[in-house]
């Protein structure tokens, strides 16, 4: 027992200070992206598209589909105008915020539903069901769960039976062989209850939207009720996403 | 006749790899894994041929050679148990039938709308019950489908069906521009995106028509630190998920947050937690510039102690070692008969690891270093194999760091990555990643086009140790025997 008080001694606390502080994000991190969208030269713009992997691009009027975005960066290679910022507050309740038209700074600026908040503001169970994807979706929600993010703080927990939770988070594109099970799931988890797709897999199809053994993304087969985008989404994005989710909180309000 | 020697991300041309009558065919294949050492990477059928490449760690090259078959061959399995797996992927992918196979069934139902419906083994008898497992498990973990054929507690028999995450990514991978491949490959098994993207790089570097100039020094050292860092990273998760599986739930708490710093230092190098486009084809995206080096040495060595800390409170306490301790057992033989990798072999002693056994991947050979070894093959061993490896990985890390202080060249090489190949050859690229061996085998047809891409994750030789594993074992140790592989069910499904 000794040992183990030593040890925690040694290890400090370590919980970030997100949401209070902003996260701390790496340099070459990519946020959302930045561009002036009067400014944009069509030309320069198309070849921004034809190098995009997931047609997160549309060539015709000058914005980003962050549902389909996986932040290679390779478009910001062949359009300079382009920038990835380091703001990653992303997520999105409506399928259509999720198209970015370059303009920074950017306040999330959707309304909660009040209902969610009535219902789920201080406490949201969540049933993870992968679908498909490479895995780090998961693991990188997983770690909300370490104590450097710990998000038991806002009410949020992982819960193994459908039966106790209030929401399915979905990773992956949801492929043809885990739709039924993902229905089942779905299926099992008492109303009210809510979607949330996690990942550009699961809100487009992403990397695999042209995969003939998976569909793009859970909006095929069941309505959504928030988008975390990124490839995968940065703890941080996906835990601001959820928190903003519930109602409770506007967290890191920079203006 | 021999097999066709060659090595490590290098391409050979189709015509080259000798063709045998069967039973040659067979009876070599047989010599170089019963008595060579050597051991299967690829094996598949195409164009009409089943073509075999071993790994020869003694030669430190490939050996590949085929033998023509129609819709079906006599099945190798019998002879060669290393090859069970393969058969059975050849059964459902290439269509041609391993007649006489012990266990012919699909492996992810890639055909059929019924994933997971299928005939199990089963025990007859009134007090034999069986348990069924997933796909959705209960925690935060892929999907997969276990059935334990039990008697009270003890499991006479675990069949592992796989398949959920099947997204067509080989097929994919051909139809798909050059733009989304990167992308592809580094997916396949998210949490070894460097060492997929490394072997990738590997065969289109050997298949481009102009060979490469050689990769900057800064690239190969960063490159391979990209590798390390995602090695400790996994095995630390791995050490605090046994950890959590056992209760003890101080060393799980720190471990996990750990590998966050880890990923960390991941993303320091270039934006993303999993060295998403870190490796380019000129070398890699980002510089890690000299003015940043002892600010990271200094992050690195805080986390060092913090993990060195994390594993001793663990690795004497009586109540964690005797849950791993002669628990989920795989002997010796019974890994190498059925041609395990990485951890889960070296654990029980089979000394095998492409870092050491192959060239043409990082600067292992400019490294001080060893291979992990640990012989009783049970829980405790997998899990001291990970330490002796974070252990040896630290060492590269830290000469890594200094090299780089003394190596001024730029990260790239200004090359451009090939949009047409060298026609009808073949490439085959192994790296060692955390779990094992990824190999990465690249067929090209008469217009230089990829005509196929094979992956080869280390779970595709790994998930039926697992299952050997659990034989005997009480079904509650199922947990931390399943975490002490931490197999990836992505990478084998594709
Ligand atoms: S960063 Fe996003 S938009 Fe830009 S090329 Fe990559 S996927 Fe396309
Ligand atoms: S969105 Fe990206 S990180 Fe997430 S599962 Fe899909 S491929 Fe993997």
């Amino acid at each position: 027992m000794f040992k183990a008080l030593r040890a925690r001694l040694f290890q400090k606390y370590r919980t970030n200070k997100f949401p209070d502080a902003a996260p701390k994000l790496p340099e070459h991190f990519r946020g959302r992206p930045e561009f002036d969208k009067s400014a944009v030269d069509a030309e320069a713009w198309k070849s921004a598209a034809e190098v995009c992997p997931t047609e997160a691009i549309n060539a015709q009027t000058p914005a980003i589909d962050l549902g389909k975005c996986i932040f290679c960066g390779k478009c910001a290679k062949a359009n300079p105008a382009i920038r990835f910022s380091s703001e990653y507050r992303m997520g999105c309740m409506k399928r259509e915020n999720l198209i970015c038209n370059g303009s920074l700074p950017y306040t999330p600026d959707e309304q909660f539903d009040a209902g969610i908040k009535a219902l789920f503001g201080k406490s949201l169970h969540i049933r993870q069901v992968s679908a498909g994807g490479c895995a780090a979706c998961e693991l990188d929600f997983n770690v909300l769960n370490t104590l450097a993010w710990d998000m038991g703080r806002f009410g949020l927990k992982v819960v193994a039976s459908p039966r106790h939770a209030d929401a399915v988070l979905v990773t992956g594109p949801v492929t043809n062989n885990m739709r039924l099970a993902l229905k089942k799931t779905y299926d099992a988890i008492g109303e009210p209850k809510l979607v949330i797709a996690c990942g550009a897999c699961a809100i487009s199809g992403g990397i695999y939207q042209t995969s003939e053994k998976a569909s793009c993304g859970v909006e095929d087969i069941m309505k959504v009720d928030l988008y975390v985008p990124g490839c995968p989404p940065h703890p941080a994005t996906l835990l601001e996403a959820l928190v903003r989710f519930m109602g409770r909180k506007q967290l890191d309000n920079r203006a | 006749m021999d097999f066709l020697s060659f090595k490590n991300c290098e391409s050979v041309a189709l015509a080259n790899i000798p063709v045998l009558d069967f039973a040659d065919f067979r009876d070599t294949l047989k010599d170089l894994i019963n008595c060579k050492n050597c051991r299967v990477s690829v094996f598949t059928v195409h164009g009409g041929k089943l073509y075999a490449v071993l790994l020869d760690p003694a030669k430190h090259c490939f050996k590949a050679g085929a033998t023509a078959v129609g819709a079906s061959y006599p099945a190798l399995t019998n002879d060669i148990p290393g090859v069970h797996w393969f058969e059975r992927e050849i059964f459902e992918q290439c269509n041609v039938i391993p007649e006489n196979h012990p266990w012919l069934k699909p492996i992810r139902f890639e055909n059929s709308d019924k994933p997971g419906v299928t005939d199990y083994f089963t025990m007859q008898g009134n007090a034999v019950h069986e348990v069924a497992v997933g796909p959705v498990h209960a925690g935060v973990i892929e999907p997969g489908h276990f059935r334990f054929q039990c008697m009270g507690e003890d499991v006479y028999n675990l069949e592992i069906e796989l398949g959920y995450q099947h997204r067509g990514v080989e097929k994919m991978l051909v139809d798909s521009p050059a733009k989304l491949r990167n992308h592809l490959v580094e997916t396949t098994a998210g949490d070894s995106s460097i060492a997929y993207a490394l072997a990738y790089d590997g065969v289109i570097s050997a298949l481009a028509e102009t060979p490469r100039p050689d990769l900057t020094e800064r690239a190969r050292i960063l490159r391979t630190l990209a590798l390390e860092l995602e090695r400790i990273a996994n095995h630390v998760g791995d050490i605090g998920a046994l950890a959590g599986d056992v209760a003890f739930l101080t060393t799980s708490a720190y471990c996990g947050r750990i590998r966050g710093d880890f990923l960390n230092m991941t993303a320091q190098l270039c934006g993303n937690r999993f060295g998403r486009n870190y490796v380019t084809y000129d070398g890699v995206e980002f510089d890690l510039p000299n003015h940043k080096l002892a600010a990271f040495r200094d992050w690195f060595e805080r986390t060092v102690e913090d993990f060195k800390n994390a594993w001793l409170i663990m690795s004497d306490d009586p109540g964690a070692l005797d849950r791993f301790e002669g628990t989920g057992t795989v002997p010796n033989e019974v890994m190498r008969e059925i041609g395990a990798v990485g951890v889960a072999a070296r654990a029980a002693g089979v000394d095998l690891d492409v870092r050491r056994d192959l060239t043409g991947i990082g600067v292992y050979d400019k490294l001080v270093w060893k291979c992990a070894l640990k012989k009783s093959g049970d829980v405790i061993a997998r899990a001291k194999t990970r330490r002796l490896e974070i252990r040896e990985s630290i060492r590269m890390v830290r000469a890594l760091l200094t090299w780089l202080e003394s190596s001024n060249s730029p990260v790239s090489n200004n090359a451009t990555a090939p949009e047409q190949f060298k026609a009808d050859s073949l490439a085959v690229c192994a790296v060692e990643a955390w779990r094992g061996e990824v190999a990465c085998a690249v067929f090209t047809g008469k217009a230089g086009n990829m005509e196929r891409c094979k992956l080869v994750d280390p779970s595709f030789h790994n998930w039926f140790a697992l299952a050997l594993a659990l034989r005997g074992e009480q079904i509650s140790n199922f947990p931390i025997c399943n975490k002490s592989f931490n197999l990836s069910y992505c990478g084998h499904d594709l």
